[in-house]
């Protein structure tokens, strides 16, 4: 079943005193649910223009853009807000942990936002996504006296706390080390798998690309379909040209 | 509904977090309003105070509303013969049906005390001024209907003249001696308060009890030429007005001056406190301004720290409108608290009797209670100011581009 559907998008800026900066032209995707697709693309290849359209932050200048069926652009604002709450899951590089609230009321946060059931058990439902991601004896304990790789299970908990079927991944191992962000991975890759939501996972590692069963990749705005890297890339080993990124180190030490 | 009421909940949730994780930030921001929320529930709550302070010396002077005052003299100086006066006011009220009235008479009677003979002001009036003029007391009672057939007549004296004697027990009925042509032994009845600045004894007596106490021809010589007080509805008091003064011109012939009027405080102008309030509202708004620009100047500069929280909690489902009421909340709920404190402080200064001395000058007998119309202004100025400060904080925080807040 197909979640999210682009045909011919195009996202092009208006500039100030010099023609309009096309930032994505012409991308094809279709992502369905259970899907794990893996985007590779060097800074400004137009990585975060397609998140935003992918997370339904923001609405192609051209083509179309479909989510469950539905065109976006049919979408009134909170509309478009209700249903990224409820269907897409963000994880941010830098976790994006609110501070000053506990693992808990952070993994309760997208849960102030739904209805009924959701909103008013958020506890219960955010402790036992805290279990899931294996930091059940953390609720209480506040993001900065939680490692890197807590952090991001935390992150993760709380994109996952609301159910949703597709998940954004935005660089989720680019603040971790190599093994904290292959447990990361593989914890993400699990509770997506035990939850049937599609994976679209935004990196600059070759590795972590490597993970997903789909491999695409952005360069100059255009989308591109790769071959799977093989194993030897998530080795650390030679990696295949096309999903080498040049402009990053790949494991952060 | 669900979702509204999920929506209203939520926000509060938010709304409270925000204010426990950034208790400092709060505290400093809401410092400002509590005091600009103290000092106009204070200014207001004491403007009761001053006010009931002068509505209760106009009333002791002047009467309440509508008090008509009826003054009847020759043109060449001499009074008007005693018992026609007498016989008109009696009919006037009759006719009328007045139950209010009372003649007054301001005058001088000399009395001993232990240190020697001294005049003390008098004013002799009938039984109803005690109700007329709202006149209270600190001890003993206002004359009763007895009063006036007693043989030792009874006698009301102010503070001054009561610490004079000694504050003696009322129980044990004191007495003071008036001098003059008849000096007779009066039994103190009552004791009134006096304002702070009043330092002469003083007492009342019953018109009829001054009149035993000196000839009608020692009283002409003295020029005492009383006044005649009528408390009458105040939808009624112009045409009563005209029509005492129809009846008494009539009645007494040409070659007299009969002036009745309004005499009490709410003749001379429709809210004889307009102006104060005016003053107190024109300063407290004045003050509640200066919080809320602090309260927005905060709120602006930490805005910027909280772009990407913003973004963040776009990314998970909120809506703007509920970013816009959640930024919003906040600032309401911290002002709401800090107006509640703000109140509370007003209360403790309102309530000092130290102040409500100062304030009052002694002249208030009936303090009034904290005015809960102060204490409720107080809580809507603080919400008002907070929905108008948190206002421009949240439409900053709507206009946050969300990917942009969160990957900077």
């Amino acid at each position: 079943m197909t979640l999210l559907h682009l045909a011919g998008v195009t996202r092009t800026v208006q500039l100030i005193d010099a023609p309009p900066l096309t930032i994505l032209s012409g991308v094809d995707l279709d992502v369905a649910v259970g899907d794990r697709v893996s985007i590779v693309g060097r800074s400004g290849s137009g990585k975060s223009t397609l998140l935003n359209l992918l997370g339904l932050l923001d609405n192609p200048t051209t083509g179309d853009l479909e989510f469950d069926g539905r065109p976006v652009k049919s979408f009134s604002s909170a509309e478009r807000d209700r249903v990224r709450g409820r269907d897409v899951g963000f994880i941010f590089q830098q976790f994006n942990l609110l501070q000053g609230r506990t693992a808990l009321e952070n993994v309760m946060t997208p849960l102030l936002y739904a209805q009924g059931k959701q909103f008013w058990q958020r506890a219960r439902i955010a402790t036992e996504m805290l279990d899931r991601v294996g930091l059940g004896h953390r609720l209480g304990a506040m993001p900065d006296k939680l490692s890197g790789g807590e952090q991001q299970r935390v992150a993760i908990a709380r994109s996952l706390v609301r159910g949703p079927r597709l998940i954004l991944a935005d660089e989720p191992t680019g603040a971790l080390d190599l093994e904290t962000g292959a447990d990361v991975m593989a914890l993400l890759d699990e509770v997506a798998t035990g939850s049937g939501a599609a994976l679209i996972t935004i990196t600059h590692d070759p590795a972590i690309a490597a993970l997903a069963t789909r491999h695409l990749r952005l360069d100059h705005g255009v989308l591109t379909v790769v071959g799977a890297p093989d194993d030897s890339a998530l080795l650390g080993g030679d990696v295949p040209d096309d999903l080498r990124d040049d402009d990053l180190a790949a494991v952060p030490a | 509904m669900n979702r509204l009421l999920s929506n209203v909940v939520g926000s509060f949730v938010e709304a409270w977090q925000e204010l426990r994780i950034h208790k400092t930030r709060v505290m400093l921001s809401l410092i400002g309003v509590a005091v600009a929320v103290c000092a106009i529930t204070t200014v207001v709550g004491l403007g009761a105070v001053a006010q009931q302070a002068l509505q209760e010396q106009n009333e002791q002077q002047g009467g309440r509303a509508a008090t008509l005052s009826l003054y009847v003299a020759k043109y060449d100086g001499t009074p008007v013969d005693a018992e026609v006066m007498e016989e008109l006011w009696t009919t006037t009220l009759d006719r009328y049906g007045i139950d209010y009235a009372s003649r007054v008479v301001n005058s001088s009677q000399t009395v001993q005390f232990a240190d020697g003979a001294v005049p003390v002001r008098v004013t002799a009036v009938d039984q109803p001024y005690g109700t007329m003029h709202r006149v209270r007391l600190t001890e003993g009672d206002w004359f009763g209907a007895t009063d006036a057939d007693r043989l030792a007549p009874a006698v009301l004296v102010n503070q001054v003249f009561y610490d004079r004697l000694g504050q003696p027990d009322l129980a044990t009925h004191p007495t003071t001696t008036l001098l003059g042509d008849r000096p007779t032994t009066a039994v103190i009845t009552g004791v009134y308060p006096v304002s702070t600045w009043d330092t002469e004894p003083a007492m009342y007596l019953l018109a009829d009890t001054l009149a035993g106490l000196s000839s009608p021809e020692q009283q002409a010589a003295n020029g005492v030429v009383p006044n005649y007080e009528m408390w009458v509805p105040a939808g009624l008091s112009e045409e009563l007005t005209k029509a005492i003064q129809r009846d008494f011109t009539a009645a007494i012939g040409s070659g007299t001056n009969v002036s009745v009027s309004r005499q009490d405080y709410a003749a001379f102008n429709e809210d004889p406190f307009g102006s104060i309030k005016l003053l107190v509202a024109g300063v407290a708004g004045l003050v509640l301004l200066l919080g809320a620009l602090g309260l927005v100047n905060i709120a602006l500069v930490t805005l910027k720290q909280r772009i990407r929280e913003i973004g963040v909690r776009r990314s998970f489902g909120a809506t703007a409108g509920r970013v816009f009421f959640s930024v919003m909340m906040e600032s309401i709920v911290a002002t709401l608290v800090a107006g509640v404190v703000g109140v509370i402080g007003a209360v403790l200064i309102v309530t000092n009797p130290m102040l409500q001395g100062f304030i009052s000058q002694g002249a208030v007998t009936d303090f009034p209670p904290f005015p809960v119309e102060a204490a409720i202004l107080g809580l809507v100025c603080a919400t008002v100011v907070g929905a108008l400060a948190g206002l421009l904080p949240a439409l900053v925080a709507v206009r946050v581009k969300v990917i942009d807040a969160i990957r900077y």
